[in-house]
């Protein structure tokens, strides 16, 4: 019933329940988008039981990929240079 | 940006268990409570990643896996009455009560039909207004906005022929009885990312200031998963006890406003039992009075029908963390996908059906430390 990957609003449509065409990958499904009544097409939200329960932010989730540099940066200024390299082998 | 492929980029993962390893310099445990991040770590073999000193507990974060036997009998009574149409996730089906499960309860002919959303079994009750539909409303706080919608339209149209067997439970009581156990190993918590988009990140810093825990929300992909036992590992290490946020692109701190007014509106708290593990406090939803006509326990008059969970299970010892599902001595033996003795073996969120899925070799996992 826990759907984890986000889908992509592909229409919306109004009535008594907000609800559009959310695409995961290569499914589309019908989703009531209550729940999110700041989404429009075009973004992504995470959808469980039917229901968009979040619209991603773009922003933050770019953040997430540079977690690391943020993370070194931060402790870097708090402490000065890192005492070992930390890129990849 | 897809959201997906993003987060599983293999040079990324590995520079953050880098820095896992960098960081720590002692033995830490901990554990997640969500059935989906269970399976994203035996899947991608996020433990396999960590150095020996952090081990990885997987908690009670399967809804259906904790959903009490009881329950299930009731459903199965409330299904084999005529005119009857029980409705439940496809998860449901296969759970063993004590001696039987839905889908037997369906071979003997009542009607029981699999659905996706709540709304589904709702879009039934209004097709068939002869019959009487009934929900097996089982989940965390994720499903709980999608019940709750269920029932208010019920009401809004006036839809008598539907009602709920509601299971729902509680994520944060679950941790709070975990961590107040004498027997408590754990130092860490990834909290659940879609809990937290419901809910929000502030409803754990009760928890973490109380019992001295980092608590870290964290998404479900390999890049979330590892940043999410960094940030706790880190805040082990620091001896910091705080509630941080890896999954703040769904994440917000008072979580989805608009859901939770719901669930507030239709449910009220209540005191439950978890499969396994017992009577928690407060670590349940009920209906309301104001939507009481749609309980189908009060409606069908079951609340006397009882079960007994199978005596060799042992999944209540694996949903607390305290042992891995290999360590138990019918898995894979007495007990497979195809002839479970719990739940933990049949839903696609509990941590025995990953194991079995997913494991790779038998060294493939670590036995639990004592």
């Amino acid at each position: 019933m826990c759907l984890a990957i986000p889908g992509e609003i592909r229409s919306v449509h109004g009535g008594e329940l907000r609800t559009g065409r959310v695409a995961f990958g290569e499914v589309v499904r019908e989703v009531c988008l209550a729940y999110v009544p700041e989404a429009a097409v075009g973004d992504f939200v995470v959808v469980h039981a039917g229901f968009a329960i979040a619209r991603l932010d773009r922003a933050e989730a770019e953040r997430t990929l540079v977690y690391l540099d943020e993370a070194a940066a931060a402790l870097e200024a708090e402490r000065g240079p890192p005492a070992r390299d930390r890129e990849p082998r | 940006m897809r959201y997906v492929d993003e987060y599983r980029d293999a040079a990324a993962v590995r520079r953050v268990a880098d820095a896992i390893r960098a960081a720590v310099t002692r033995p830490w445990r901990i554990m997640q409570v969500c059935g989906g991040q269970t399976h994203a770590i035996v899947r991608f073999g996020i433990d396999e990643l960590l150095p020996r000193e952090v081990e990885l507990l997987h908690g009670p974060g399967c809804p259906v896996c904790v959903t009490p036997v009881e329950l299930i009998h009731r459903a199965i009574a409330i299904a084999a009455r005529p005119g009857v149409v029980l409705c439940s996730f496809g998860d449901m089906m296969r759970v063993p009560g004590s001696d039987r499960d839905l889908f037997a309860a369906k071979a003997a002919g009542a009607d029981v039909r699999v659905v996706y959303r709540p709304l589904d079994a709702l879009t039934v009750a209004a097709s068939e207004p002869t019959r009487d539909v009934v929900f097996f409303a089982v989940g965390f706080e994720t499903t709980a906005p999608a019940t709750a919608m269920a029932v208010h339209e019920a009401a809004r149209r006036r839809l008598a022929n539907f009602s709920l067997l509601v299971s729902h439970v509680l994520v944060p009581p679950a941790i709070e009885a975990i961590l107040g156990a004498p027997e408590c190993r754990v130092d860490g918590f990834l909290a659940a990312g879609h809990v937290g988009a419901v809910m929000g990140g502030d409803q754990y810093v009760p928890l973490a200031a109380r019992h001295r825990v980092p608590i870290v929300i964290t998404g479900f992909e390999p890049l979330d998963l590892l940043e999410g036992i960094h940030r706790c590992v880190l805040q082990l290490e620091q001896g910091r006890a705080e509630v941080e946020n890896q999954y703040a692109r769904a994440v917000r701190a008072s979580g989805n406003e608009t859901a939770r007014a719901m669930i507030e509106r239709v449910f009220a708290v209540t005191p439950r039992t978890w499969r396994g593990i017992g009577p928690i406090p407060a670590s349940g939803l009920r209906l309301r009075e104001a939507y009481a006509a749609f309980d189908a326990e009060l409606r069908f008059d079951v609340a006397g029908v009882g079960g007994r969970e199978p005596d060799e299970c042992r999944s209540g010892l694996v949903l607390q963390g305290r042992i891995k599902p290999p360590e138990c001595p019918a898995f894979r033996v007495r007990c497979t996908p195809e002839r479970p003795l719990g739940a933990a073996m049949v839903s696609s969120e509990g941590a025995c059906a990953a194991y079995h899925r997913y494991r790779r070799s038998e060294s493939a996992w670590r036995p639990t430390s004592t």
